[in-house]
């Protein structure tokens, strides 16, 4: 049987995503460029038994994304970058407390209210750096229509699997521009659910660090009782302020991240094989620095294109590998510098590494880019 | 015989944060009396918090219990309560967290009648760090920041849940402690959005700024201004000023929201 | 290289352009299976002022997806045919509306005119149809995608009722817009 094919705008593919990876609870706010996400899930939750509820704040929208989570139900919120700020306390109390969600960014200019409508890629700092005190974070950066229905999908597995908040951002642009998406089959893509404990209620703790990196997580109302905090605390979920659990936590719930960089990492290279000039590029912009790679290669100029999907960890180790190959590498991104500084640190001044960088409400353009490119020849 | 409390706390996490003469430890005990007589299934129960020394209160009961950011409970526990609505959901927490940077979230939760029981503890002041004044602080008040004496004026939270569109408001004292497990056994019971004004006295950080001598003034305090709701219709304006009233102040069957989102997923679904 | 067409739909937001743009994707890439990709641009306003939607079709993949250097556009405000007649390609084609653009844009491109509006109101009998009548003319005029498979597009996108309204609005602005060629 053929599969289901439909033309869907970003947003609509990114709530496809969500029902395909077993979501069951969005809570949002509205804000543009987001809003189809939370229209579509308004529409498709309640068909499959789920829940949808539209709350009084950004802030309101991530607090009950984490109580949903804690009874057991994947959940999601949807947003842009006024919302990501407003919600950045919570979403540490998601890293410090290990309660899975996921979180959409359809990023637009900034800051404060910016260009509503927009595109922007000025909160992939953010994503990171965002809330307060130290913790890993993942953050995935799709770049097409059908990408954004798999890259949906994939953050509900990292957030399930890691236990904690998983970020997709995607611009303006692939956010609302419609494509041609290929409806992947039931068991198609992997699905990943949350670990069960399997200790009995009384022995269960939920940070106990010698059931693994990432302690099973329960869920309310399925026999287990426990405590979750946004204290610092140990194995059993209390608060505690002794040195030796606090360090011991605050570095596993990095690690669980950090150490496995190689399960989380996802990366297109584009004829990188012999390039000199590299172009370092992620979401839509790094559709215009494909298209100017083929321009340039009918010039006989060999340049290659690196694109990260998952951004958060940063691919640190490819970027370094590339940057002993290249001459120079060209980071293009819809803001005024900010990935570029991790590929600076990471290229460890092996070539030189350069900025292209647009922030006027619209893209960067294949021409732009490969005006840069001639520029660092 | 005295009453066994010991089964509803949670092993070894007794002591308690709170200062000698703080009322938290009467509401809580007053809850655990309501949840008793409710019979409620601990496993199948949420306790949900914000911050503050109110807000420490789900850690020593025995229950599915979530301590979350500043001012977030009632949102936290509405995600709790939609996601999984055959769960018993109670909120705690004290005025500052509740009805200043968690103003917004108990209105809405208010508004939509969604079956939770909101246990606010009223203590008038901020008191985990340090006595600052509270959205609740009387005005002309001292707190750690009105040196000169409180100039804001004051929230009535009952008044503020009965606007906002809570189904149930109570409100008693903690010199009453009878009517608090009473008041809140009536709240679980209820099926919508009940909130339980609990009147508190903070001898460490109000009290002493407030001439207050003792905790036991402050308990008599709260006693010689109580005035029950059914008494005060048969008093002047004259004999009301400066008292409060307590017991049930608004009921009413509105629809809950859960179940108004059970006939949404009917609808969706083309029944 | 694979082979772009780059079309441009603008006008006054409500005008139903967006969705003309949409349906001329669906044609493209649902109905005759090429690549095709469509965007739009708007302001803060739900009606009025300036919107534009682009489509872009292709035998492979759509890198870059916005206008690179369009194939033809089409103009249904001053406002619009002043903001969006740009960046087309030298000998492309611009249509406009006969009755809305008094002043013609300026370039090396070659202008045709139609009566969209009008002919939505007096020929098919409802303003509303303007958009399917502009897609009929573009179909017409370029013929990028089948006419059978712009009309099929346009019939899966409108409730039962509309059908025959919308096809007539079509088959209109189809045949005036290959005509305009002739």
């Amino acid at each position: 049987m053929a599969k289901k094919v439909a033309l869907l705008q970003g947003n609509q593919a990114c709530a496809a995503g969500a029902v395909y990876a077993g979501c069951t609870f969005f809570a949002g706010y509205p804000i543009t460029p987001s809003t189809e996400v939370a229209e579509e899930l308004s529409n498709d939750l309640p068909k499959i038994g789920g829940k949808f509820i539209q709350m009084e704040d950004e802030i309101a929208a991530m607090a009950a994304v984490i109580g949903a989570s804690l009874t057991g139900s994947k959940s999601i919120t949807a947003t842009s970058g006024p919302g990501v700020s407003l919600k950045q306390e919570l979403i540490g109390y998601a890293c410090i407390a290990e309660v899975p969600c996921v979180i959409i960014n359809v990023m637009r200019g900034g800051p404060s209210t910016g260009m509503p409508t927009g595109p922007g890629q000025s909160d992939v700092m953010q994503a990171m750096w965002g809330t307060h005190g130290d913790h890993a974070a993942i953050a995935l950066v799709p770049s097409t229509v059908q990408e954004i229905f798999t890259e949906t999908v994939r953050a509900f597995n990292l957030a399930e699997k890691y236990r904690m908040p998983v970020q997709v951002l995607f611009d303006e642009i692939v956010g609302h521009m419609r494509e041609r998406i290929v409806f992947p089959e039931p068991g198609e893509l992997e699905v990943i659910n949350r670990t069960a404990p399997t200790v009995s209620p009384a022995e269960y703790k939920p940070y106990d660090a010698t059931k693994g990196q990432v302690p099973p997580l329960a869920s309310f109302g399925s026999g287990y009782k426990f405590h979750v905090t946004g204290l610092n605390k140990a194995a059993d979920g209390f608060p505690t302020t002794k040195a030796e659990y606090v360090d011991a936590e605050e570095r596993r719930q990095v690690n669980k991240v950090m150490d496995n960089v190689a399960d989380i990492e996802s990366n297109e290279e584009y004829l990188t094989e012999d390039a000199e000039v590299l172009i370092w590029s992620y979401g839509s912009t790094a559709r215009s620095a494909r298209y100017a790679v083929n321009e340039l290669r009918k010039q006989g100029i060999k340049v290659g294109l690196f694109r990260p999907v998952t951004l958060w960890p940063f691919p640190e180790k490819r970027t370094s590998e590339l940057a002993k190959q290249c001459k120079a590498i060209v980071v293009a991104e819809m803001n005024l510098g900010q990935m570029v500084y991790e590929v600076e640190r990471a290229a460890k001044g092996n070539c030189v590494v350069v900025h292209e960088g647009r922030v006027d409400g619209e893209p960067i353009n294949p021409g732009q880019i490969a005006a840069k490119v001639k520029e660092v020849m | 015989m005295a009453y066994d409390y010991d089964k509803s706390i949670r092993p070894g996490k007794l002591p308690h944060i709170w200062c000698p003469g703080c009322g938290h430890g009467i509401v809580m005990k007053g809850l655990i009396r309501a949840m008793d007589t409710c019979g409620l299934d601990r496993k199948n129960t949420a306790i949900v918090s914000g911050i503050g020394c109110a807000s420490r209160l789900p850690g020593y009961l025995d229950a599915c219990t979530l301590h979350t950011a500043h001012g977030r409970a009632a949102a936290f526990a509405t995600g709790v309560k939609m996601a999984k609505p055959e769960m018993t959901v109670i909120c705690c927490g004290g005025d500052g967290d509740g009805t200043a940077i968690g103003g917004n979230h108990f209105i809405h939760a208010c508004r939509r009648n969604i079956d939770m029981t909101y246990v606010i503890m009223n203590n008038f002041i901020y008191g985990m760090t340090g006595g600052q004044f509270s959205p609740c602080t009387p005005t002309g008040a001292k707190a750690s920041t009105t040196p000169y004496g409180n100039p804001d004026p004051v929230f009535d939270i009952s008044k503020l849940a009965i606007g906002a569109g809570a189904t149930f408001v109570a409100r008693t004292t903690a010199a009453h402690p009878r009517e608090i497990d009473k008041l809140i056994t009536m709240g679980i019971k209820h099926k919508g959005m009940a909130i339980i004004e609990v009147l508190d006295d903070c001898p460490t950080t109000y009290g002493r700024r407030n001439k207050f001598r003792s905790v036991v003034d402050m308990m008599k305090h709260l006693k010689a201004n109580a005035v029950p709701a059914v008494a005060a219709s048969k008093m002047t304006a004259e004999q009301l000023a400066g008292k409060f009233l307590t017991g049930v102040l608004f009921q009413e069957e509105r629809p809950e929201y859960t179940a108004q989102y059970a006939e949404v997923i009917k609808k969706a679904q083309g029944a | 290289m694979s082979q772009r067409y780059e079309l441009r739909f603008s006008g006054a937001g409500g005008q139903g352009l967006i969705t003309a743009g949409i349906i001329l994707a669906e044609a493209a890439s649902i109905i005759e299976g090429k690549r095709a990709e469509q965007s739009q641009s708007y302001g803060p306003e739900a009606r009025g002022g300036a919107s534009k939607s682009e489509v872009i079709i292709s035998d492979g993949p759509i890198d870059y997806p916005k206008a690179t250097i369009v194939d033809i556009c089409l103009a249904m405000t001053q406002e619009a045919a002043d903001k969006y007649a740009n960046g087309i390609k030298e000998g492309g084609l611009l249509l406009l509306d006969a009755d809305f653009v008094k002043n013609t844009p300026q370039g090396n491109f070659k202008v045709y005119r139609l009566p969209i509006m009008r002919m939505a109101k007096e020929d098919v009998g409802r303003e509303i149809v303007a958009n399917v009548v502009a897609l009929g003319a573009v179909v017409g005029m370029t013929g990028v995608v089948s006419r059978d498979a712009a009309e099929q597009a346009v019939l899966r996108k409108v409730p039962e009722a509309f059908k025959d309204l919308n096809k007539k609005a079509f088959n209109l602005g189809y045949e005036k817009g290959k005509e305009l060629l002739n």
